[in-house]
């Protein structure tokens, strides 16, 4: 009897790895796709996944001949929650695509994580810090979403030359994503003249921001606000309990769907709010407009949000490109995905929001959008197109050695200077 | 106070002199000096008065979390889930009635059935076994945050105050002295002065009940030696039964309250079982006062780190605790 278990188990143990053998040419793909479901940033990687579900609805679940099994696996927004994560999708489900991740300081965390496995593909999710793909990138580490830096383009000429604001200070959360934000924001709005003169920085996941809202400063043109998820919302109630009546600054994920659609009043200290990031809500865009409507016609109204948030844009255009190339390479995956990842590098993705290519660090170079909150006849608040910035790349159109003289973006990186 | 005075003369002195100067820092009008060492007066007080109303707020959950552990010895680390449940349960009654003050109420009643519920089918059944009281409690809390990331979703809900409560309020605080001589007094919201005001009110009335009725005496008997007061023949389940629901009832109505000043989501429920923790084991367990100063001081350090020192606002909570448990490790006001 032992022994008849025995050979079973021999059996079944054989046909798995004759099954990893085989992997690379037939069979399903297996996609392990890595989002914020918990914590500070679960409702930003509830839309992710939505957006990736939104392209699967699109162009089928299967490419290149072959069926696409999906793994969804949950990050706290921690990069160590992350490695977790991709650990447990490489090593116990043995996948051969990695989707994700969704946040900054994530993002960095999986890069050097997928030095160490080279059998294996990661093409981000929406994650935007700067390191990721800019200092000593990863082979196969794949990005087809514009950094945070980039997703400032456009803002910081705005408010000067229009809005007319000439001094302002920033708040952000403490992390690698937001030191992006500002980082684009600040070299755009100093050299056009303008003057940061200080930088508030609060940790992620703060919740109780009295005392932070007392300390802005009140000699200041404007506040630069760089928070997400929970800790925005609690930051734009707290601030109409204490009577703030600032002009605002929105960075890309301040102004998001996650945080237009929060339930209560506190996203209406928003409206009229400048901004900039890699889509406007409302723009008239017939290839944004179609897939606007896929996604709403993908989900239950309640289950989803008004128009989809740009992290749901960031994990759709990820699996479009994904797929793209699964179905140019014929689902050929053999001799550590070569084809594949040659199809990636030299991709021009047509996405909703503006083509998409990648540089030789395979970062996205692509269109950023300038917007402001309005508030639409169905009551929901939704951002719309100001201006468009065509072919924005990670240098921000600075020559890219005195871009390298700047440094890399922190807390108080880059100086605010009228040249670089 | 004379007995303590006379004991202790120097620490006497010490402590009079730093009410002094604390009261001399939120009252007079801060010399230029001061200002350019530790920054405007505005954000000093700020500062104090926040964290005075986000401890009231973690004193909401916490001394539900120590009554609960004193009476009965259950470290129930599903309190946080009570709490995120109590915020949900309250921005619904609030949304459909249109009423903010019904939510209390419905939060208290909701979460207290719940609690109810709990003692009943799980605490009763394991009674004594502190390790398997925790387990299932932390599997309860797992399944109860996945239920409510269900039904609710990841968004974030804000429970709106009725505009009486809204908005800022002038206090008779003076922040500084514009340069036309004129006087400038501090702003503060409205809503987190009635939110301090009603756990002031709250606290003050658990201690009454505590220490003032028959039901309070029994529970206290109960936390000093259980066996012998269900052998004076009192009927300690519904005792368990009751305190239990009080507690998670507190929970419900923090939820609320904190749904209202900040705002509810998942993951909240981690966030404040952690802030009870560590209140708690700053307090000593099993003490309302204990957790009434525990939060203070988790409150203060929180909103005096975010604005003085940023970057280590979040070590400075567990700073306190770990000194804390190094010199004074029942907690400052507990029982060894």
């Amino acid at each position: 009897m032992k022994f008849k278990y025995l050979a079973a188990a021999s059996v079944v143990a054989l046909m798995s790895i004759t099954n990893a053998f085989a992997g690379s040419k037939s069979g399903p793909v297996k996609v392990g796709v890595l989002a914020t479901l918990e914590g500070t940033y679960t409702a930003l990687g509830e839309d992710g996944v939505r957006g990736m579900k939104t392209a699967l609805a699109t162009f089928g679940e299967e490419a290149g001949g072959r069926e696409l099994e999906i793994i969804i696996q949950s990050t706290d927004a921690s990069p160590d929650s992350a490695v977790r994560g991709a650990r447990k999708l490489v090593e116990q489900d043995k996948v051969d695509i990695v989707l994700g991740p969704l946040s900054g300081s994530e993002g960095i965390a999986i890069r050097d994580y997928s030095k160490t496995q080279p059998q294996v593909t990661f093409i981000n999710g929406i994650s935007g810090a700067q390191e990721t793909t800019y200092v000593t990138p990863s082979e196969n580490f794949f990005r087809f979403n514009m950094d945070g830096a980039q997703w400032s383009a456009g803002l910081g000429d705005y408010v000067f030359n229009e809005k007319g604001y000439e001094t302002v200070a920033t708040v952000g959360e403490d992390y690698s994503f937001i030191y992006t934000q500002v980082f684009g924001f600040a070299t755009e709005f100093c050299q056009a003249g303008g003057e940061i003169t200080e930088r508030l920085w609060v940790p992620l996941g703060t919740k109780d921001f009295g005392s932070i809202i007392a300390s802005l400063p009140d000699d200041v043109d404007a506040i630069y606000l760089g928070l997400g998820g929970g800790d925005a919302v609690n930051f734009l109630n707290q601030y109409q309990q204490a009577g703030g009546d600032a002009n605002l600054i929105g960075g890309s994920i301040m102004v998001d769907g996650t945080v237009l659609s929060s339930k209560g009043k506190a996203k209406e200290a928003l409206i009229g709010v400048p901004s900039s990031g890699p889509q406007a809500d409302t723009w008239d865009n017939e290839k944004w407009q179609a897939y606007v409507k896929k996604y709403q016609d993908t989900f239950e109204p309640e289950d989803r949000f008004p128009s989809p948030s740009l992290l749901g844009t960031g994990y759709y255009n990820a699996t479009t490109a994904m797929i793209d190339c699964l179905e140019d390479v014929k689902g050929d995956l053999s001799d550590d995905h070569k084809g594949f990842r040659g199809c990636l590098s030299t991709l021009k993705l047509d996405a909703p929001n503006g083509t998409i290519t990648l540089d030789e660090n395979r970062q996205a170079i692509g269109t950023n959008f300038v917007t402001e909150v309005v508030e639409l006849d169905d009551g929901n608040l939704a951002t719309q197109v100001v201006s468009i910035k065509k072919n924005v790349n990670q240098t921000l159109g600075i020559d890219a050695a005195k871009f390298a003289k700047i440094g890399l973006p922190s807390r108080d990186v880059p100086a605010c200077k009228a040249s670089y | 106070m004379r007995a303590f005075a006379s004991r202790h003369p120097f620490w006497t002195a010490l402590i009079a002199l730093a009410v002094a100067i604390l009261l001399w820092l939120i009252f007079a009008v801060w010399p230029k000096g001061l200002i350019e060492v530790i920054g405007r007066k505005k954000v000093f007080l700020n500062a104090l008065f926040n964290g005075i109303t986000l401890g009231g707020l973690y004193f909401l959950v916490a001394s539900g979390f120590t009554l609960i552990f004193g009476l009965m010895r259950n470290v129930n680390l599903a309190h946080g889930s009570l709490y995120l449940l109590g915020g949900y349960v309250g921005f619904f009654v609030a949304d459909w009635t249109g009423y903010w003050l019904l939510a209390f109420p419905a939060a208290f009643i909701v979460v207290g059935a719940l609690g109810i519920l709990m003692q009943i089918f799980v605490f009763r059944r394991m009674e004594g076994q502190d390790l398997r009281q925790t387990l299932v409690t932390i599997g309860i809390s797992i399944v109860m945050a996945d239920l409510m990331l269900w039904g609710f979703g990841g968004d974030f809900y804000n429970i709106t105050p009725p505009e009486w409560l809204s908005g800022p309020m002038e206090t008779f605080f003076v922040t500084g002295q514009k340069r036309s001589g004129d006087l400038v007094y501090m702003k503060y919201p409205v809503v987190r002065i009635a939110i301090f005001a009603a756990s002031v009110v709250i606290g003050v009335g658990m201690w009454l009940l505590l220490n003032r009725t028959r039901i309070g005496m029994m529970v206290r008997a109960g936390v000093d030696d259980r066996e012998m007061l269900s052998a004076t023949g009192a009927r300690i389940q519904l005792v368990f039964v009751g305190v239990f629901a009080f507690g998670a009832g507190l929970a419900g109505v923090a939820g609320v309250v904190g749904g209202t000043f900040q705002s509810v989501a998942p993951g909240e429920d981690i966030r404040f079982l952690l802030a009870s923790l560590v209140v708690v084991i700053v307090g000593g367990m099993g003490s309302i006062p204990g957790a009434a100063l525990g939060a203070l001081l988790i409150g203060l350090a929180e909103q005096f780190g975010s604005v003085y020192f940023p970057t280590y606002a979040v070590v400075l909570t567990f700073l306190i605790m770990v000194i804390v448990l190094a010199f004074r490790p029942q907690g400052l006001l507990g029982r060894a």
